[in-house]
């Protein structure tokens, strides 16, 4: 298992070379000069050289890769250019809170994706299926940001039942933390459970045509240990692939569903960044999301280990 | 004559949808510790009338006719799924034509024996644990101990195959149904297979129902055979009968499409054309599209009737050659 997470890990090595150098030359490329922009109205050109210099934008492109790579590998991801503060501090404050959120949406997305997927593949073709179906095109068509609002004017508005936006950290209050969190995590988590639904049908109607289902049935179990054991167990695979997937995407994705619910996290750096041309941040925040990515597929891989014993040395 | 295991009177069923019934008054009878073998090519309902006798085939994309079992004494109708589901894995078993896809490949080998001890006998994990090791063991697995934490990809076909079977026997029931048990086997691991399930039967007198097509395997181990044809019973008898005086064209044509290591090499012989999808049956007798003797009384289905004393056959012509000669 070691050896194997190991070697995953090696793999993701050249992976994580070629997206640092991508990062990297994206910001070369994206138009605008951030000199300029933080010299000023004047243009003076003895600031503007003096801040070439400063930030050394006169060395080749390959020296300011590898300066810029030899602080990245010791958690310097360089200085915001509009705060002042350094990348690295600024993610460590605001990623927690988008990884609460996406937590948060995935046991959403997982509670309610799971068994409806379950249950429309065994009652395929039945009323049941088509509720299922039907429910789970709306999660995937109705926008976030719309259900988010409708759901701020009738929750928080209306019934006054959860606040209506802002964040408290689970360590000041994690009762409150989690209620002002429930909305937020409620919108992101529907739209995932749709698509996981999507996928646990098909995995089990796969599955549930195989052979062993049918050694299991014959063995006179009961209908419903030959589903959630025999059945599902076969058809988690591709429904942790997915859930791995589906958690980077909720730390990229959470942009919309912050901004409506004015929570500070990793979405609301991400845009502010983007729109100050903070190259800094937005190189830090690229490169951190897709790190995040690796390790969650690393996880998923790690999974598979665990879920076929087809992988496991013989 | 003691009372046979298992009867089966007029087994009747079509899939929901379809215009023709996919199995046609099927009957037979089972003695303890007999075997007998259903025998037709691909597509000729062996397989879905043994799925249909374990209550496998999906509740409701299944209508059945009238028809009955009766098992071991009690009478119940062919779609009484629950109270086949209460004998299921416990008084009768099945194994399939597929060991490499059959065993769930998430569990190991011993846990998936004991599963079906634990569900049947209310033992505790401990004694099914014991009981899937015997088991193990009995179907001659090496190293039980060891091998009752295998997964099934660790494992041969032959090897798989006899898992399968300690499954089916842990709970010793009285009615064990082998689908094509040894059709994707070696030649060779077929014969220790077959062999095997003959060992345990004569252990534990199980009524067999081994379902081929294989006339061999037949020849070697039926006491009575039922040969079937696009859904039906066309001739039934004791072995020795079947093989000896077969009756029906198309059991003669099985017969004869059997290679020979004797006698001069010729093309092996065909009964030509396939077996009609369901819904172009003809009326009637469903060979006649394929007969060579086929004339206008075959657009009436003819009754499965005694020719000798156990010995039946559904064809108007029977007894063939008499009939033959007479019209010569």
């Amino acid at each position: 298992m070691l050896s194997f997470v190991a070697r995953r890990i090696v793999i993701a090595i050249p992976t994580v070379i070629l997206i640092s150098i991508f990062v990297f030359g994206l910001q070369k490329l994206l138009p605008g000069d951030p000199i300029l922009a933080m010299a000023g109205e004047e243009r003076d050109p003895e600031t503007i050289a003096f801040l070439r210099e400063k930030y050394r934008m006169n060395d080749p492109v390959w020296v300011q890769y590898a300066t810029w790579i030899k602080g990245v590998v010791t958690g310097n991801l360089g200085i915001s250019l509009r705060t002042n503060q350094p990348v690295t501090e600024l993610i460590a404050q605001k990623l927690p809170v988008t990884i609460q959120l996406a937590l948060m949406a995935l046991v959403f997305a997982l509670v309610i994706g799971i068994p409806a997927g379950i249950l429309s593949a065994v009652k395929k073709g039945t009323i049941t299926d088509y509720v299922a179906n039907v429910v789970a095109l709306s999660g995937l068509s109705i926008p976030n940001f719309w259900l988010g609002i409708m759901l701020i004017l009738l929750v928080a508005v209306k019934w006054q039942a959860l606040p209506a936006s802002g964040y408290v950290p689970p360590g000041e209050d994690l009762w409150l933390s989690l209620k002002t969190m429930l909305m937020p995590a409620f919108v992101l988590g529907t739209a995932l459970a749709a698509t996981l639904m999507r996928h646990t049908r098909s995995a089990m109607l796969g599955v549930l045509k195989s052979d062993y289902v049918r050694t299991a049935r014959a063995k006179g179990l009961a209908e419903r240990r030959v589903i959630l054991r025999h059945a599902f167990r076969n058809a988690l695979t591709p429904i942790v692939t997915l859930t791995a997937l589906l958690f980077g995407e909720l730390i990229a994705g959470a942009v919309l569903t912050e901004q409506i619910f004015t929570i500070p996290g990793f979405g609301k750096l991400v845009v502010d960044a983007v729109f100050n041309r903070d190259y800094a941040v937005v190189q830090g925040i690229v490169l951190v999301t897709a790190m995040g990515f690796i390790v969650m597929n690393i996880l998923a891989d790690a999974a598979y280990f665990v879920l076929n014993p087809r992988l496991r040395k013989q | 004559m003691n009372q046979p295991l298992l009867e089966v009177e007029n087994l009747r069923f079509r899939f929901r949808g379809q215009e023709q019934d996919v199995v046609q008054d099927v009957s037979f009878r089972l003695g303890r510790n007999e075997t007998l073998c259903i025998v037709g090519e691909s597509g000729c309902g062996k397989s879905v009338t043994a799925l249909a006798l374990m209550g496998l085939l999906p509740q409701d994309s299944v209508q059945f006719g009238a028809g009955r079992i009766r098992f071991d004494g009690e009478t119940f109708a062919p779609g009484d799924h629950d109270r086949i589901a209460k004998m299921r894995g416990d008084r009768m078993a099945m194994i399939f034509q597929e060991p490499m896809t059959s065993l769930n490949p998430a569990f190991r080998i011993g846990d998936q024996i004991a599963e079906a001890v634990e569900r049947h006998r209310n033992c505790g994990h401990a004694a099914a644990r014991a009981r899937a090791l015997e088991m193990l063991g009995k179907v001659g697995i090496p190293a039980p101990e060891q091998r009752f934490d295998a997964y099934p990809h660790q494992l041969s076909g032959g090897m798989r195959q006899r898992v399968m079977i300690a499954m089916a026997l842990a709970n010793d029931p009285e009615l064990l149904i082998a689908d094509e048990p040894t059709t994707a086997l070696d030649v060779t691991v077929q014969a220790q297979i077959l062999e095997l399930i003959a060992e345990l039967q004569a252990e534990t007198g199980m009524g067999t129902i081994m379902i081929t097509h294989d006339l061999g395997v037949v020849a070697e181990i039926a006491t009575n055979v039922a040969v079937m044809y696009a859904g039906q019973v066309v001739e039934y008898g004791s072995a020795r009968s079947i093989f000896e005086n077969p009756q029906h064209p198309y059991t003669i044509g099985l017969m004869a499409s059997v290679p020979s290591l004797t006698g001069p090499r010729r093309r092996l012989s065909t009964v030509p054309g396939v077996v009609p999808a369901i819904g172009q049956m003809p009326e009637g007798c469903r060979f006649s599209s394929r007969c060579p003797f086929a004339a206008p009384v075959c657009a009436a289905r003819p009754d499965l009737a005694e020719q000798d004393p156990g010995h039946r056959v559904a064809c108007h012509f029977a007894p063939l050659e008499q009939t033959l000669e007479r019209s010569a």
